[in-house]
């Protein structure tokens, strides 16, 4: 399977949305060759602004460009742009209604070695909280590329989502995003297994140990957070009768909380959610981490048989 | 260089003079609001908007306009008294300061009201907003300038240091920061809850071109903007020396004027010394 960081995939679709639109603005801190925004600023230097390691004046001045017509795209790892810009995002962005796309990569555990300092676990739910927002987490390069075109047209703030490690293809290169819209992946009936991001690949190994035993489960790609889609989850959730959610992220206030929120409103089955379980990350390579805090491919397997028990 | 004659000091006396009573009337009928930070300003805006800004109230989004951001977003009524008086709304809207569904927000909302550029009020991020504003000028290549206004006290934000760094960094001189050096923070004075002293130093140290002026003397308002207009290469710090409530005698210098609106009483006295 073909594989790519959604990083990588981010640097490249920048490429091709500067080459076509002149109002676009790229904006990093100091982080330009990691978030992969530097290929953008070798093209297009008098459209990138590097704000250096400060990244709350780089929020408020993306908010100043925005307010003169620019589309800007402002990166850095996700910890600091969502957690030590977070009141520059909540009020000079969110709140001005601005066309600002916050662009985050080294998003979860599997930044890896660096540990937890660098490893944001919170940022779904610090984003997803702000009124304003939409919130996308791509899984792949297809969706990466999908959702920096869509966010390009959408008018306001947004966040994205990005990983560091090279990640599977999942998705059609044909994929026909678009935002507040999950995507299905496979078909099952017995259980649905509703993943964003890293997880999403994760969640089609396990499908495939899972159909070997005779369980059919449904793979959703979550990937527009926020808005959510509701239908998709209604739906999954009244074919399947239960749902295991799957995201790299805490299991407070992310993915799993928000399809919680939806399926206790409309549809109430049994739901397992699967993410870091209320604790910070630590030094290690990422299949490590996803294995320490229970995402493993085994992990999922296990979990999904348990929820079967509770239908 | 811009003419600075009888004729123009007449016009922004009698501007701040409307501009301080207006201020004093809508805080007195919103019952809240800050009082002390909107009179120290309200020489100095006086003259950005009826002598120094290129703007249109008829079109507010022109794009070449001049653009002004309260980075010290609590003295949004200073604000609010020049944009009625520039004529972007009606003078009515004033009496409805701070009252559910109003277009004048506590601190300024751009998406509420016509004329107003930036939402501010958290404390540091207005200048950074205004850096953001220079740079698009800079990228589309206007010639708009931009101006932020922000109070001593909001110095103690860091964020105001990094934006300090990335406008010299990129040499904006397009953008003009008015520093409202009233003395005084909520908690009591500057230079005893957290100095932000020497203000012009640390200005001068970030690479910016510095004027010190008495920002109650419309004079020298004037001939800092005029000078800072022409000084190429790095932004300008205009660090003017103010007194927090001037104009009206019983709140200059006072502390408990910062966030508090004059009762029916107060106002009356008020108004009756700026008449």
């Amino acid at each position: 399977m073909k594989k790519q960081a959604t990083r990588d995939a981010y640097g490249q679709a920048l490429l091709e949305l500067g080459a076509l639109y002149d109002n676009i603005v790229v904006l990093d801190a100091d982080l330009s060759k990691s978030t992969k925004t530097v290929e953008f600023a070798r093209a297009y230097p008098e459209r990138f602004i590097n704000a250096g390691i400060a990244e709350q004046n780089m929020m408020g001045m993306a908010a100043g460009l925005a307010s003169c017509g620019k589309v800007v795209f402002a990166s850095s790892f996700a910890i600091f742009a969502t957690g030590r810009a977070f009141e520059q995002v909540r009020n000079s962005i969110a709140y001005a209604r601005l066309n600002v796309k916050i662009c985050a990569t080294h998003a979860g555990i599997t930044v890896g070695e660096d540990g937890s300092s660098h490893q944001s676990v919170e940022d779904i739910a610090l984003m997803r909280s702000v009124p304003n927002m939409t919130v996308i987490v791509p899984s792949d390069g297809i969706s990466t590329r999908q959702a920096l075109f869509q966010l390009y047209q959408h008018d306001g703030p947004a966040y994205l989502r990005l990983g560091r490690p090279a990640v599977p293809q999942v998705h059609d290169p044909g994929l026909d995003f678009a935002i507040g819209q999950a995507v299905e992946l496979r078909r099952g009936k017995d259980l649905s297994l509703m993943a964003c991001g890293i997880m999403v690949s994760k969640a089609l190994q396990a499908a495939e140990i899972l159909a070997a035993e005779g369980i059919e489960v449904s793979v959703v790609d979550m990937l527009s957070i926020k808005p959510l889609d509701k239908e998709m989850i209604i739906r999954k959730a009244r074919e399947s009768g239960a749902l295991l959610t799957l995201e790299e992220h805490s299991i407070i206030g992310g993915l799993g909380s928000s399809i919680c929120e939806a399926v206790c409103e409309y549809c109430p089955v049994p739901v397992t959610c699967l993410g870091i379980n209320d604790l910070f990350g630590q030094s290690g390579s990422p299949e490590e981490l996803l294995q320490y805090y229970g995402l493993g491919v085994e992990q999922i397997v296990e979990k999904a048989r348990k929820l079967l028990k509770k239908k | 260089m811009r003419r600075i004659g009888e004729e123009e000091l007449a016009v922004t006396s009698e501007k701040a003079g409307i501009i301080r009573q207006e201020i004093i009337k809508m805080l007195g009928e919103a019952g809240s609001g800050h009082t002390g930070g909107s009179l120290s300003a309200a020489d100095m805006v006086a003259c950005l908007y009826f002598w120094e800004m290129k703007l249109d109230p008829q079109k507010p989004d022109w794009q070449d306009r001049d653009r002004f951001v309260l980075s010290k977003g609590h003295a949004a009524p200073v604000l609010y008294a020049a944009l009625a008086e520039k004529g972007f709304f009606p003078r009515e809207y004033l009496r409805t300061l701070r009252k559910l569904g109003s277009p004048l927000q506590g601190h300024p909302d751009m998406r509420k009201l016509a004329g107003v550029e930036a939402c501010t009020g958290s404390l540091g991020q207005g200048i950074s907003w205004a850096v953001g504003m220079a740079l698009a000028a800079r990228i589309d290549q206007r010639d708009y300038r931009v101006y932020a206004l922000l109070g001593d006290g909001e110095l103690e934000e860091g964020m105001v240091w990094e934006a300090a760094m990335a406008a010299a960094h990129y040499r904006l001189d397009n953008l003009l920061a008015l520093v409202d050096n009233n003395g005084l923070q909520i908690d009591g004075k500057i230079a005893e809850v957290m100095s932000p002293e020497p203000i012009a130093d640390k200005f001068a140290a970030f690479g910016w071109n510095i004027l010190e002026i008495d920002g109650h003397d419309h004079r020298q308002i004037m001939e800092a903007l005029n000078s800072a207009r022409s000084f190429k290469g790095s932004p300008t710090a205009v660090i003017a020396h103010t007194i927090k409530g001037k104009g009206c005698s019983f709140m200059e210098n006072r502390v408990e004027w910062h966030g508090t609106a004059p009762n029916r009483e107060e106002m009356e006295k008020a108004l009756a010394e700026l008449a």
